[in-house]
């Protein structure tokens, strides 16, 4: 774990750089968070991420699937808006733990 | 008369009959298990039938074979689990109350979930080797194919035996290689995971293995359809791989019955405490196996180490007493490579597998996420073991916590 300036706030990341509590969020660090992936946040994205934030406070397990199935986004649009890393990168960009894969 | 009714006769359902059956006064208590089929299978068997090495009649028996006498057995599909009433509705019309229920209804593939794949070449050059029928068509095809490409796909997590299609690869790049015609076939491994298995060092030894085995390993891969025409898999961001052969894990899910119920999540699995094994929802439902939504590996092996955890939880609960055991998510697996060889893995919730020794420090005899000999008589020695020891839930001497002794921190 590591102290990091996002948007001129310090957050606790870890090793991979997702944000260790998501309570420290705010949208500037996801815009500049989706800016070192070379994505630019639209509304779209705005309503994915707080999608997925709600889902881990709930406890949820979030995958691709699921996130396919809430009637949010489906999972073509969802690699449209976070191309290369559907739930990885828009889980950095929520703030949300790296997406574990249990088996 | 108290009644406990075990849903499920499969491996974890028959398990816990048996050592319930042991455990329990049968003045005070009525066992009932019920199942919809009559023939148990040795699922981790069908992986070698493809290759010859099993045959159908290696992995069946009656499930009668395993019930101990004085239990009642129900052959009924289930249609729903009434948790306000304690009730279980069967489709024959039969309804079955209960003081404790125990879910163990497994997990299906679901090939249909996939756009493409329960089509034209389903069986012909699409198959999986998680059923019997799967597995004895690939064992056809394979006899006279001639070579080409052969994929395996992962499309969805989780599923049943994790490493069981690291194991398929390195038994085909085997099989064919024995043959005399590994340079005409092209094996491709492709997942939607970013390495061979999830976690790190894990992924990185299998990787490296079946890199060794010139086994291309495609990570990432997140399967949208099958094109069966130009036949190719195809992803959902539009990354085309051609094939000749298409082995698949379908989608997996839990029972349809466990949605009707209301218990389940969105794959149909029971949402279960993940340290107690007791049903989020009702105290006395209790859940063993892959039916559960616990966070570890669908396999026999976790089944066997959490049905310890559950006998103590549901002595508790027959009790009235506090709940005093935590399953932590032990699984154990032997990793068929090929050749005459294997690997043995490891693991629980927390600590990932790791190199060492196993069962004893130092000793062994098996190696830890190490390719030796003696790892492969271990899984060839565990299709006694399951019939014998297993199923009729006597003790193995391996403890159903994880030990962190004669593993290596990395």
């Amino acid at each position: 774990m590591e102290v990091k300036t996002i948007a001129g706030v310090q957050v606790n990341v870890s090793d991979d750089g997702y944000l260790e509590d998501m309570d420290q969020w705010n949208e500037d660090i996801a815009r500049e968070i989706a800016k070192e992936l070379n994505i630019e946040l639209t509304d779209k994205h705005f309503e994915v991420l707080n999608y997925l934030r709600q889902k881990t406070k709930e406890g949820e397990t979030l995958t691709i699937r699921k996130v396919g199935k809430s009637g949010v986004v489906d999972i073509k649009g969802l690699y449209k808006l976070f191309p290369k890393g559907p739930l990885k990168f828009s889980s950095k960009i929520a703030g949300i733990p790296k997406p574990t894969s249990c088996v | 008369m108290k009644k406990l009714v075990i849903l499920g006769a499969g491996t974890a359902g028959t398990m816990m009959l048996n050592k319930l059956y042991k455990e329990l006064d049968r003045d005070e208590w009525e066992l009932t298990i019920v199942d919809q089929y009559k023939t148990h299978y040795y699922q981790p068997g069908f992986l070698f039938i493809p290759f010859g090495i099993y045959k159908k009649q290696d992995v069946v028996k009656p499930k009668y074979d395993f019930f101990p006498a004085g239990v009642n057995v129900i052959f009924s599909p289930i249609d729903k689990i009434v948790g306000e009433e304690n009730k279980v509705l069967l489709e024959d019309g039969q309804v079955l109350n209960y003081d404790f229920l125990i879910i163990a209804t497994g997990t299906q593939t679901r090939p249909s979930e996939t756009e493409g794949l329960k089509d034209k070449l389903w069986y012909k050059d699409i198959f999986d080797f998680y059923t019997i029928e799967g597995a004895v068509a690939l064992h056809k095809k394979f006899k006279d194919w001639e070579g080409g490409n052969l994929v395996m796909c992962i499309p969805e997590l989780p599923y049943k035996c994790p490493v069981a299609p690291i194991e398929f690869v390195c038994l085909a790049e085997a099989y064919f290689a024995e043959r005399g015609m590994r340079d005409k076939v092209n094996i491709s491994y492709v997942t939607l995971m970013s390495g061979a298995f999830t976690k790190p060092v894990a992924s990185k030894v299998l990787g490296d293995l079946l890199e060794e085995k010139n086994i291309k390993v495609i990570p990432d891969f997140y399967l949208s359809h099958v094109d069966n025409d130009a036949k190719k898999i195809v992803s959902y961001d539009e990354h085309e791989i051609p094939f000749d052969i298409l082995t698949i894990v379908p989608v997996n899910m839990g029972s349809d019955m466990i949605e009707r119920s209301g218990l389940g999540d969105d794959m149909n699995y029971v949402k279960t405490d993940k340290f107690t094994l007791q049903s989020e929802q009702f105290e006395n439902i209790f859940v063993l196996g892959d039916a559960a939504n616990i966070p570890t590996s669908k396999a026999g092996s976790v089944a066997h180490f959490a049905a310890e955890i559950l006998m103590e939880n549901l002595l508790a609960a027959m009790e009235g007493r506090a709940l005093p055991a935590k399953f932590d998510g032990h699984a154990n697996c032997y990793i068929e490579t090929g050749h005459g060889k294997g690997a043995l893995i490891d693991f629980n919730y927390e600590t990932e597998p790791l190199p060492g020794t196993f069962p004893l420090p130092g000793i062994g005899p098996f190696g830890l996420l190490k390719n030796t000999k003696m790892n492969h008589y271990g899984k060839i020695l565990f299709r006694w073991i399951y019939w014998h020891i297993l199923l009729k839930g006597k003790e193995l001497p391996i403890e159903a916590d994880m030990t962190m002794a004669g593993k290596k921190r990395m």
